[in-house]
């Protein structure tokens, strides 16, 4: 029983461990493009955005159970798939991070959870079908809605305001972004917190804390809403450039449609019960407002690189899953989870001391692209 | 709907996300012309980064695009409070 619950707390802090790095990775979804702009300076918009994702997590619990009970077979999950699952979609998340990419935290989870599962139970325990439909498809699918959104709402709001000074534009639209991004925060702290308050709840029912039909018990919802929160805070500066700079030269008037059209898509999904990853909508809303403005250039090397990334994220992170839960199950008990997580601590000290050395932070996130996530030299850096 | 793609939600998801999402700040952008008519403006010339122009009736147009936009927002947020918590049976 000891020993059960020891393993319980420690799935817990990695879960909450998951949630932190959930939100550093995605800090750029809601404020890349206000960052780029101008419209917040930086440490004011990481903190803003911090916030709303706690209030966010409060705001609906309706998709908290969905994310891993819905795709796999809850009765050969065990504390130590779920601990598994949550390595692999740690160690995904920092490399992403680390290189700038803006992955799914989402397909980094499910993809955890999925490879230690087949691990652990092979691959009847894997629902495929609802893999497909309700996670892979709307991958494809949601980037595509954000942009034809985000694309329309640019098109229509440099019509609207052709006639006024340039100066007078980006100073409204400036304004406006607060707005927006403000809703974006919201709408990920909605989404994305929920999807770790359902790996947590997950694992309560598996070692029977609580019963297989209880909702969310309270002190989930705070914890998962403050390490979100916290970890939007600490901002994924690298992950922040490339959305803000990286794929598209942004003007405020296509931040506020980009953010619209983020926020509305998100959440409306959610309200519709139809799961997807925020990092999928915000950067196919990015793309989408490059393509709504006549002469704005779409970097595509860089969303090829994204899009390549994407395809990766789900078989690389069930890849590492499946590794831990192997190696877990080798050593058998709850030594085997304690070593894989012990593992795990060290691959993120060495990924974190890595990006030290080519570091990305509120100082040097806007500077000119040149091709590469870190700035070149602080000097030149200096100047802009 | 197939099996696969949930058309159902999709649609919606589309035509509403349109609406909200880039109907709203088209209003927003409307507001803002509004707000920049006047004489205020004019003078200000090319290079002015100021938005407000001072005509009374824009100021009003302005105000009531910007209430809207605000209302659809607090509207849309209890909304989504409501589906995401049910009212115990």
């Amino acid at each position: 029983m000891a020993v059960n619950d020891l393993l319980l707390a420690l799935v817990v802090v990695t879960a909450l461990c998951f949630d932190f790095t959930n939100g550093f990775h995605d800090t750029g979804n809601a404020m890349a493009t206000s960052i780029a702009t101008g419209a917040l300076p930086p440490r004011v918009a990481v903190a803003l955005s911090g916030v709303l994702n706690l209030v966010g997590a409060f705001l609906s619990l309706a998709v908290a159970a969905t994310i891993a009970s819905g795709l796999v077979d809850t009765g050969v999950v065990t504390l130590q798939v779920v601990a598994a699952g949550l390595a692999g979609g740690i160690t995904w998340n920092l490399l992403t991070w680390y290189f700038g990419i803006p992955s799914s935290s989402s397909h980094a989870l499910i993809g955890g959870v999925i490879g230690a599962t087949l691990a652990a139970a092979g691959g009847h325990a894997v629902q495929w079908h609802d893999l497909v439909s309700k996670v892979i498809i709307p991958a494809g699918v949601s980037p595509i809605i954000a942009a034809l959104v985000a694309g329309t709402g640019t098109w229509v709001l440099y019509r609207i305001s052709r006639n006024m000074t340039e100066r007078a534009r980006g100073h409204g639209f400036r304004i406006g972004q607060i707005g927006s991004a403000s809703m974006v925060s919201l709408a990920h702290g909605t989404n994305d917190a929920q999807k770790t308050m359902g790996v947590i709840t997950l694992a309560l029912i598996v070692n029977k804390s609580i019963p297989a039909n209880a909702t969310t018990p309270f002190w989930v919802v705070l914890t998962c809403g403050l390490a979100i929160s916290l970890g939007t805070y600490l901002g994924g500066w690298r992950v922040i450039r490339t959305l803000g700079k990286g794929l598209v030269e942004i003007e405020a008037p296509q931040g506020m449609a980009a953010e619209s059209a983020s926020a509305a898509v998100i959440l409306l999904s959610s309200s519709f019960g139809y799961s997807l990853s925020t990092t999928h909508v915000a950067t196919g809303s990015i793309i989408g407002t490059g393509l709504g403005k006549k002469g704005a250039e779409v970097r595509w090397n860089v969303a090829g690189r994204m899009g390549t990334a994407w395809l990766f994220t789900l078989p690389c992170a069930a890849v590492v899953g499946a590794g831990a839960e192997f190696l877990a199950k080798a050593i058998h008990g709850s030594p085997g989870v304690i070593v894989v997580l012990i593992i795990l601590a060290a691959i993120a000290g060495t990924i974190y001391w890595r990006s030290r050395k080519n570091k990305v932070d509120h100082n040097n996130v806007n500077d000119d692209w040149t091709g590469s996530v870190a700035p070149a030299e602080p000097e030149t850096a200096a100047a802009a | 709907m197939s099996a696969w793609i949930n058309f159902a939600a999709l649609w919606k998801i589309l035509v509403f996300g349109l609406l909200a999402g880039a109907g709203l700040p088209a209003l927003f952008a409307i507001g803002m012309v509004a707000l920049s008519k006047g004489p205020k403006a004019q003078t200000a010339g090319g290079d002015s980064d100021v938005v407000v122009g001072g005509n009374p009736v824009g100021l009003v147009a302005a105000a009531f695009c910007f209430l809207v936009v605000l209302a659809a927002i607090g509207w849309g947020i209890y909304e989504i409070y409501q589906i995401g918590h049910p009212a115990p049976k």
